[in-house]
């Protein structure tokens, strides 16, 4: 039962997803090319209202459903990872159209397609398990 | 009000939207990141028994496979209760140029060319799948997160790193935009 508090998010995420179109492949090549506001419009407004809610949760330290102080913890610093893991994944999603949370997203709408990019993401995920050691962090 | 809601959403709804699941799921002590759970799923299939990375306690990450079901669950209502399956409306800007590529205009969510069941069973159209999703794992796990963990929950909390890799994103998505499609299709 503690899990269907998160079993409705994710669903309220799917239909988000969908009707906002941000699952279309069409969409995010729209947004590589620069010709239309939506993409930017929906990341915009998420990323304006989350700076202002992250900001205010820690001025007034709000607590979570628990009473436990809500903490972000900063992410190790690095240039390479990020812009060299960053750009790789770029690539895919603009050539998938998707990133992992709209994969399976489309896989719920019906394109079973989506189900083969998210397998070898999973291979993907894999591999950078085993080179991790020999790629620059 | 079914009206509205069968409809596409607009731009400033869906990402207030957006913003409020992130900000649940902190309230309820998780965050928003969405492909943690690749690494997850890797964990639980035994993975850790062959590579350490992936050897942790996936259990931990459970709430997030539950999300991820929630959002494959969301897709399939949608399809069945809130879609008019209208085609996506992009710019004409845009229409023209994947014409350029053989990708004809929208008539559905999903171009047929790349998505269709023909196209995932031609050899072309196979590759093009599942380099996508390998370039998606490899590069989101290298990068320590995806659109959700670094563009909205990392973004939102002014994370220097989180701005880099956003930065990679868009470098990459040009570079398969502008110079890489064009030669694959």
């Amino acid at each position: 039962m503690k899990f269907i508090k998160f079993l409705l998010l994710g669903i309220v995420f799917g239909i988000v997803m969908t009707k906002s179109e941000a699952v279309s492949w069409f969409r995010i090549q729209e947004m590589f090319r620069f010709q239309a506001f939506h993409m930017y419009g929906i990341i915009g407004t998420a990323v304006t209202l989350g700076v202002s809610g992250v900001a205010l949760i820690k001025k007034f330290k709000i607590r979570d459903y628990q009473g436990n102080q809500i903490v972000f913890s900063p992410k190790d610093k690095s240039v390479s990872r990020y812009l060299l893991g960053g750009s790789i994944f770029g690539l895919g999603w603009a050539l998938s159209g998707a990133c992992p949370g709209p994969m399976v997203v489309n896989v719920g709408y019906g394109y079973w397609a989506m189900a083969i990019v998210f397998f070898f993401a999973l291979v993907g995920t894999y591999l950078y398990g085993v080179l991790k050691n020999k790629l620059p962090h | 009000m079914i009206e509205l809601l069968t409809q596409p959403w607009s731009w400033w709804f869906s990402g207030a939207m957006i913003a409020a699941i992130m900000f649940f799921l902190i309230f309820f002590g998780q965050s928003f990141g969405f492909s943690s759970n690749l690494k997850t799923i890797c964990s639980a299939v035994g993975l850790g028994k062959t590579n350490k990375f992936f050897d942790f306690n996936w259990k931990s990450q459970m709430w997030n496979l539950v999300f991820l079901i929630g959002a494959i669950l969301g897709g399939f209502l949608t399809k069945q209760f809130l879609s008019t399956d209208i085609p996506v409306h992009i710019a004409q800007s845009t229409i023209d140029d994947l014409s350029k590529l053989g990708i004809a205009a929208p008539e559905s969510l999903q171009p047929a060319e790349i998505f269709s069941l023909e196209a995932m069973l031609s050899l072309k159209g196979f590759m093009i799948l599942s380099f996508g999703g390998l370039m998606v794992g490899f590069g989101s796990r290298y990068a320590n997160g995806c659109t959700s963990g670094h563009a909205i929950s990392g973004l939102s909390d002014l994370q220097i790193p989180s701005l880099i890799a956003v930065i990679g994103f868009f470098a990459g998505g040009l570079i398969m935009t502008f110079l890489i499609m064009p030669l694959l299709f």
